[in-house]
């Protein structure tokens, strides 16, 4: 029982990022009806985010300190960032302490611009085209977009740890009567899911409950008829567009203490993120999210030793193993709406 | 009149056989004329250097790219000369390879196989290397020493860490500078029975291809011989990034030890992954749970950060080592490019020299002549103490380090600190060791 417990746990917050990518892909394919595999790439650049606050947070000045040698053997030059200078060394290390929660201020703007010039600029061009022509620019733009990150930060992970207050684990174990020990989870990623919820929840709303949301499920369901009334329905796609790179980024900006952040962890998200869309049914938002927790879930007790022990390699396959199985039992995925991808 | 024999027949023939010679791949027609691949004019002589400078490796392949270019302005007579100054044999003078000033081009493995021996193939066979060197994986080493094999090529390989390597897949053509997973785990079992004791129950998450099934298996025997347990050992896909669903079942497995048997991305991942879990911090079977990772890297543990602190693993060199090799060297390369040099830069830099110094010993760049240079070579001033290139497996053997993430860096380099240098003598094995069982060196090969 604690093991299935356990698992459930780890599924919620890999099943919390599949989810809100997932999201974001819906939200592009339902709105503009572009695949975007450059959706990846985003919650990558999103990542980065987080990776430069941190490092503009700590930026230093260098002094010299001539009691101690560097690995030549001449006086070691020691970083002060400069926020010790100017907000004290206690304040100044919360700061960096606290880089990751705080850039989400700063990823906010930033994706939704990136999103904004991506949709101008390349791809609103493409939406015409059959989506053999859309997927093979964004997949080209995703590794453009790869490529300039590694240049910039190059090919290692970086390490990008999460508050000093949010290190360790919560025993929830000996909260359920169980041995110690046997179900722990880390705070952060309780923080994640918890994170990860509120996007979700406030996406939801802001589709459900403003007129904005509503011009832009009307948009969905029938661009035409919302364009005959007179409503400038591509401008408000292109803001969505801009919504959903932020979704993605920020689901990128809280990551990052998860895994340290490298220039490809967006590749390793897109492909599942996909599965979990087709899984959920083409352009279907509750679906999207309804898949990515299942599949997350589904993912992690494959990875249980017991199971890999009955069936060997099942951790590389239950995903499309899944996928396919609903797939032939439910076409349209599990909440697919009847014309979408159907032409 | 002329009765010379130029006729039409004798034209077309003659066209024939220049048109196919020209068709040839250049190694072939060079073998002609000197019985070996890609024999070197009389000014110059080009190396081949085949890294990662692409993909999750490239950072790693930009410091072997490093310390290649180094060894060429070495050996060029450029610079202070590094180790050159230090190392036990005296046949290097700074004037290239047999007077033949050095060049080179460089090849991009992506860290795939078929990537690598794309690369290794083209410099091979346009550019007319004549020893090909590098890599930061075994599957590519593997790949492009048998490529090298078959074209009559010297292979030097980079960081390669499985005993495959130099085990069954072994080439006549191919050397190992770098040490393997039977030497990391001969050398980490002492040091853990003294810190951990010899009651305990290790679990072992494995990277599911050759080089983690290697390190695991070297691993598991040696700390079982010494009387821990294996609780558990796990395959984990290479893909693997989110480690979370394969360590939260660790405390609950009973271990009190887990081994990660990852290297690269993989390695920071799950070590950061098990860290967040609070393994560490927790008290099993009246332990504290340790973590091992028996291969590190500095340029890995860059990656996990903090999380290494503290954590025992193995590593092939250390720019902190004291002997006059490792200073010579680290001399050079930090004041060339501003930071110490990783141990694959240390790795590739030695095969470079080593590959230099053999030729210039045998008087010939002959791959046979090269092997047989190389072969029971015994030398020292290179940062790993006394070495032995064993004839039988073409295998350095030498000391090994034990080292464990610094609890209070100075700097971003300063991650590790050296436990123990561990002599040749307790990492060495007999050559037909079942870890190292099947495959034979076969022949040296000239190529045609």
């Amino acid at each position: 029982m604690d093991a299935i417990i356990l698992q459930i746990l780890n599924g919620l917050d890999k099943g919390s990022a599949y989810a809100l990518i997932a999201l974001g892909l819906t939200l592009i394919f339902g709105t503009l009806g572009v695949v975007n595999f450059a959706h990846g790439a985003l919650f990558m650049i999103g990542a980065f985010c987080a990776v430069t606050l941190s490092r503009i947070i700590s930026v230093s000045h260098t002094v010299i300190d001539e009691t101690r040698t560097d690995f030549l053997g001449n006086p070691m030059k020691v970083e002060v960032p400069y926020v010790h200078g100017w907000f004290g060394v206690e304040t100044g290390d919360a700061l960096i302490d606290w880089a990751v929660p705080l850039s989400i201020i700063f990823a906010i703007p930033v994706m939704i611009l990136i999103g904004v010039i991506m949709e101008r600029g390349l791809i609103k061009h493409f939406y015409k085209r059959p989506h053999a022509d859309q997927i093979l620019v964004t997949f080209g733009l995703a590794i453009v977009l790869q490529e300039i990150i590694k240049y910039y930060y190059g090919a290692n992970p970086i390490p990008t740890p999460a508050p000093e207050a949010f290190t360790g684990s919560f025993d929830f174990g000996a909260m359920l009567g169980f041995d110690p020990n046997t179900i722990i989870y880390p705070y952060w990623r309780l923080v994640y899911f918890a994170f990860a919820a509120i996007i979700i929840g406030a996406v939801f709303a802001f589709l459900q409950f403003t007129t904005f949301g509503m011009v832009v499920r009307a948009g969905m369901a029938d661009r035409e008829t919302v364009g005959l009334l007179g409503i400038n329905i591509d401008k408000r796609f292109t803001i969505m567009f801009g919504l959903a790179a932020a979704v993605a980024g920020l689901a990128g900006v809280m990551y990052t203490p998860i895994n340290s952040p490298n220039y490809h962890m967006g590749m390793d998200f897109l492909v599942l993120s996909f599965v979990v869309v087709v899984v959920g049914g083409m352009g279907s938002l509750p679906g999207a999210v309804l898949a990515g927790f299942l599949l997350g879930i589904l993912e992690s007790f494959a990875s249980m030793r017991q199971v890999i022990e009955i069936i060997p390699g099942i951790n590389q396959v239950i995903i499309y193993l899944v996928a396919i199985i609903i797939l032939l039992t439910r076409p349209r995925g599990l909440m697919g709406r009847k014309g979408v991808m159907e032409e | 009149m002329s009765t010379g024999n130029f006729t039409r027949r004798g034209l077309l023939k003659t066209s024939a056989v220049a048109g196919a010679g020209l068709a040839l791949p250049t190694y072939l027609s060079a073998a002609n004329h000197s019985g070996f691949t890609n024999a070197p004019g009389d000014s110059t002589v080009t190396l081949g250097f085949n890294v990662p400078q692409s993909g999750p490796y490239a950072d790693e392949g930009a410091d072997e790219l490093r310390a290649y270019e180094l060894a060429v302005e070495h050996l060029n007579g450029g610079g202070d000369g590094g180790m050159m100054g230090t190392f036990s044999s005296d046949a290097l003078k700074g004037n290239g390879i047999l007077g033949r000033k050095v060049e080179y081009v460089t090849g991009d493995t992506q860290t795939k196989s078929d990537a690598a021996r794309a690369s290794a193939k083209s410099m091979i066979e346009k550019d007319g290397a004549v020893m090909i060197t590098g890599g930061s994986s075994s599957g590519v080493a593997v790949a492009v020493q048998a490529l090298c094999q078959e074209a009559g090529i010297i292979f030097m390989a980079g960081l390669t860490h499985s005993n495959d390597t130099t085990g069954k897949d072994k080439r006549a053509n191919g050397f190992r500078h770098f040490f393997n997973s039977y030497m990391s785990g001969a050398a980490l079992a002492p040091v853990l029975a003294a810190n951990y004791g010899t009651d305990r129950k290790a679990y072992h998450l494995t990277a599911d291809y050759n080089w983690g099934y290697t390190t695991e298996e070297a691993v598991k025997s040696s700390t079982e011989a010494m009387g821990w347990e294996t609780v558990a050992a796990v395959k984990t896909p290479l893909t693997q990034t989110d480690f979370s669903s394969y360590i939260a079942p660790v405390l609950q497995s009973g271990a009190d030890v887990l081994v990660l048997n990852h290297y690269g991305g993989n390695m920071v991942n799950s070590l950061t992954n098990a860290v967040q879990f609070g393994l560490r911090d927790k008290l099993v079977n009246d332990k504290n749970f340790e973590i091992i990772v028996p291969l590190y890297s500095r340029l890995m543990a860059k990656g996990a950060g903090a999380n290494v602190k503290g954590i025992f693993g193995s590593t092939n060199w250390h720019w902190s080592l004291t002997d006059e090799g490792s200073k010579a060297f680290v001399k050079s390369f930090g004041t060339k490019y501003g930071f110490p040099p990783s141990q694959a830069a240390h790795t590739c830099y030695v095969q470079t020299l080593l590959y230099a110094d053999a030729v210039e010993r045998a008087g010939s760049f002959a791959p046979c002549a090269v092997v047989e240079a190389l072969e029971g070579f015994e030398f020292d001033g290179l940062g790993n103490g006394k070495t032995l290139y064993r004839a039988e497996d073409h295998q350095c053997f030498k000391d090994v380090l034990v080292v464990k993430g610094k609890e209070n860096p100075d700097n971003e380099f300063d991650l590790l600190e050296i436990v123990e240098v561990t002599p040749a003598a307790q990492v060495t094995y007999a050559p037909d060791h079942p870890q190292f069982a099947g495959g034979a060196l076969g022949t040296c090969n000239n190529g045609a």
